[in-house]
């Protein structure tokens, strides 16, 4: 187990690499020179040339990637063009918003997600069910944006529990930190749900169909029993890749609910830096997008590997 | 007279209760105590559907339309829930077929059996755990304790089928109902398993409800048999008499469909040109690479034989033989390791897929499973020339000859025009066959073609491979783990074991006057080999007639 790990870890290390690569091509390859940008309209062709030397433009493309590379695992991940904060700082200050929605989320999805989905499959064709397919259609077909404007609307601006907009970190005091959450929260989760409620009970039509859940009702166990332990535990690698993925989703940014709440995460970091061509940040939010979802990856395959004994690495 | 454990009286079950969709129609059963019931019948007759209504285990679809079902005098089948999953396992148990799917996958075997005492009674962690290592010991299992640890994957097909038995015999019941308990268990496996149900019923005095297509487990097992066929009970008699005096045309004809194990008579050797000959064919897997150490298994080591033209060779063996690996490598679905495979005098063994392709045409395998070995999504006319067409040979050209190959495997040409699920699994296999014979081929490997089909089914299929194989000089290589199968269709035979030939010469040779211990073995294994079906008597008897 020990071994699979370090070895799924190294092998993480030439997928990062590639992504660096293709990340820093890119952004090369692209029309637009970021010192003109960063000059100004009035620069002479001299101011930019200095620009160009004193930013290391005008290296090679390999000297420009290696030294990059060398910057980052120094943890000197460059500073923004536009701003010149350092790029660590800048995402660092990102961060708390954007986890603390996607662990909220999360777990207030699976929370209600899985337990609605098995029920929809243990209570096949009947009102139940339908009524939960009908939420997941709901959840999927609505775009997040009107969802969040609808609650804006009705809790903050009508009802006036919450507040519109904003972000309070959870160091201030639970209460400023709920308070603010729990908007987006509740507008993501409902797509979350409509997620994991289809997986759940996809899966656990499936696995109620087993030959093993029928010899669990033949040992004459209560329905809970066979439900809970003999078939839900046989459904937890699907449901966890979901949840996984999902997890992995809301990291790498949720735009539109962050734009829609005024949340200042990640998300909104990315897309500003892509319009003002922000090289360093752009290429620091890409690789720590695909940092997380290598990490996410890895511990799905790891429950895997806890949760069904049949699978095992040696 | 004791009250029976059973007593089932005019039971009908119905595909959503609808009087058009009956599936059992009308059955009585009684079973006494301490008695074995065997329920003989083809796919389709109800048997199984029977088991689960007495269990009250129905699928959601099926209903129970009609009927009463009795257990030790108690009515069972409107008792509510609770009092129903009161009786399973303490009153009374099932048993089923497959044993890997049986068993919950992702929890300890040791766990699954424990639960059926937390479930049913008030005994503490420590006891119920010695309980539970008592009842594997009574099952013999080996090193209880390691066992109880294991999942159900790490034990083999017999072993999981000793926990399902411990499982449901842990309380005590005075029924068990064992549902084709055997069917998927290796010939030795399958007589280990029986003389420990045999052991069991004495000791604990159960009494059995033994569902089967199998004529051998019934003569060897069963008190009483019902015969069943589409739902109805064609008669019921105590063995031995049913064995030799059938009342109904049906149950003759069952028993003289089941393959006899005295080989049929050995046909010349005309020393016929040879189509196939392998020469220290060896496959081995290895896994592992990149920072762990790579493991080896040997599947075949130095399988050599010949198959001439117009003969039939039988590879005979259990699970993890090598004989399927042998089929899959003289296909060259997978490629060997080392040794030759002559096809026509060419060595196909290494020849990369563009050199191999021609020669392809020449060899050509029909499987298992007719149900999964066909394209659910396509005509079956469209199944059976796609190969042709692959070779260049014109649609027109390619979908008349297999209107053709429909009629010479006994189906009307029109049928070209269906899809697999409108036919039965006799007719799948056939048109599985036409599907090979369209490539015109020299070789003909079947793997295990008759396994998954009724016996009276089977019995048919293989008549219909005899004739093939006398109209068009096919070498076959015929695969099987039953060795009555291979008694009547096989001029040679190899047996195999872990990978290796243990025994090859002429069927009547090596099933007749066996060597090798494992042939014994196998032989020995086979149920009902004392009983010569086909002609009602036991085979003590008939050789006093000749």
């Amino acid at each position: 187990m020990f071994g699979y790990i370090l070895q799924r870890i190294f092998a993480a290390i030439p997928v990062m690499g590639f992504v660096a690569l293709i990340v820093f091509l890119l952004l090369r390859l692209t029309p637009g020179d970021p010192a003109a940008i960063l000059a100004g309209d009035a620069a002479t062709p001299a101011q930019i040339a200095l620009i160009r030397t004193r930013l290391g433009l005008d290296d090679p493309l390999y000297v420009q990637f290696f030294s990059w590379i060398w910057g980052m695992l120094r943890g000197d991940f460059g500073v923004s063009l536009l701003s010149g904060t350092p790029v660590l700082q800048m995402i660092a200050s990102r961060m708390e918003p954007t986890i603390s929605l996607a662990l909220t989320t999360i777990t207030l999805s699976v929370l209600i997600a899985v337990p609605l989905g098995v029920i929809a499959a243990w209570k096949q064709g009947t009102l139940i069910d339908r009524f939960v397919m009908l939420l997941s259609v709901v959840g999927f077909s609505v775009p997040v944006f009107v969802i969040g404007y609808v609650m804006i609307s009705f809790f903050a601006m009508e009802l006036r529990w919450f507040p519109v907009q904003g972000f309070r970190s959870i160091t201030d005091g639970l209460q400023p930190f709920l308070e603010r959450i729990t908007l987006p929260t509740l507008t993501l989760t409902l797509l979350y749900v409509a997620l994991i409620a289809r997986i759940t009970r996809t899966s656990m039509l499936e696995i109620l169909g087993e030959d093993y859940i029928r010899t669990a009702h033949a040992k004459g166990l209560s329905e809970t029993r066979v439900l809970m332990r003999h078939a839900l535990r046989n459904c937890s690698v699907p449901i966890i890749t979901v949840i996984g993925i999902g997890f992995a989703l809301i990291i790498s940014g949720v735009v539109v609910t962050e734009s829609v709440f005024n949340l200042p995460g990640l998300g909104r970091l990315t897309v500003d830096a892509v319009l003002a061509r922000d090289y360093p940040v752009i290429q620091a939010v890409i690789l720590l997008a695909s940092l997380v979802y290598v990490v996410v990856n890895l511990l799905i395959d790891i429950a895997y590997v806890v949760l069904d004994p049949r699978i095992r690495y040696q | 007279m004791n009250k029976p454990v059973l007593d089932i009286r005019g039971l009908r079950i119905a595909l959503d209760g609808r009087a058009d969709q009956e599936l059992v129609k009308g059955l009585d059963l009684t079973i006494q105590p301490g008695e074995t019931m065997c329920l003989v019948g083809e796919s389709g007759s109800g048997k199984s559907i029977t088991a689960l209504a007495v269990m009250g285990l129905l699928p959601k679809a099926l209903k129970m339309t009609a009927g009463r079902i009795e257990l030790l005098g108690e009515t069972i089948h409107n008792a509510p829930a609770p009092k129903l999953r009161k009786l399973r396992t303490t009153a009374m148990s099932m048993i089923f077929q497959e044993p890997m799917t049986a068993l919950n996958p992702v929890a300890k075997v040791g766990r699954q059996i424990d639960e059926v005492l937390e479930a049913h009674s008030n005994l503490g962690a420590k006891e119920r755990k010695r309980r539970v290592l008592e009842m594997m010991e009574s099952v013999h299992l080996p090193e209880v304790e390691r066992i109880y640890r294991s999942y159900p994957h790490q034990l083999s097909g017999g072993q999981r089928q000793r926990i399902m038995i411990a499982m449901a015999l842990i309380m005590q019941p005075q029924l068990l109902i064992a549902d084709e308990p055997t069917t998927a268990l290796d010939v030795t496996t399958q007589a280990q398993t029986l003389s420990l149900l045999r052991e069991l019923r004495e000791k604990q005095g159960t009494a059995v409800l033994f569902i089967t297509h199998d004529m051998g487990v019934v003569a060897d097992i069963a008190d009483d048999v019902t015969v069943m066929k589409l739902g109805e009970v064609m008669e019921a008699q105590p063995t031995e008499q049913l064995l030799r005096h059938p009342r109904t045309d049906y149950t003759r004809e069952l028993l003289k469909a089941v393959p006899s194990h005295v080989p049929r008579p050995p046909r010349a050797d005309d020393n016929a040109p040879v189509v196939l000959q392998t020469q220290a064919l060896t496959k081995v897997y290895s896994q592992g690479g990149w920072l762990v150490k790579t493991r080896e298994t040997v599947a075949a080591k130095e399988v050599a034989f010949t198959l001439r033209k117009g003969r039939t060779l039988g590879i005979v063996g259990e699970s993890g033989s090598g004989k399927t690996t042998v089929a899959r490598c003289i296909m060259r679905l997978i490629d060997p390791t080392s040794g030759t495979i002559e096809i026509d005098g060419t060595d196909i063994a290494t020849l990369p897929p563009r050199e191999l392709k021609p020669h392809r045409r020449k060899f050509q395998i029909v499987f298992q499973d007719p149900m999964r070995s066909l394209n659910p999504r396509i005509e079956v006319g469209q199944s059976i020339i796609e190969g042709p067409l692959n070779f260049g040979v014109p649609r027109k050209q390619a979908m008349a000859r297999a209107r053709e190959l429909m009629t010479l495997v006994d189906l009307p040409a029109s049928a070209v025009d269906r899809f697999p699920h409108q036919f039965s699994g006799g007719q799948r296999q056939r048109i599985a066959i036409a599907r090979a014979l369209a490539m015109d081929p020299e070789v003909l490997v079947a793997d295990e073609a008759v396994s998954a089909l009724d016996v009276s089914v089977q019995a048919q299929v293989l008549r219909l491979m005899a004739d093939l194989q006398a109209k068009l000089g096919l070498g076959i290589l015929f695969i099987t783990h039953d060795l009555g199968v291979a008694a009547q269709i096989c001029d040679d035979v190899i047996v195999m074991q872990h990978g290796v030939i243990v025994e090859y010469g002429p069927a009547g040779e090596v099933l007749a006057t066996p060597q090798h211990p494992y042939t014994k073995a196998l032989i020995e294994a086979a149920p009902g080999r004392h009983w010569d079906f086909a002609n009602f008597r036991p085979f003590s008897e008939s050789r006093q007639d000749a």
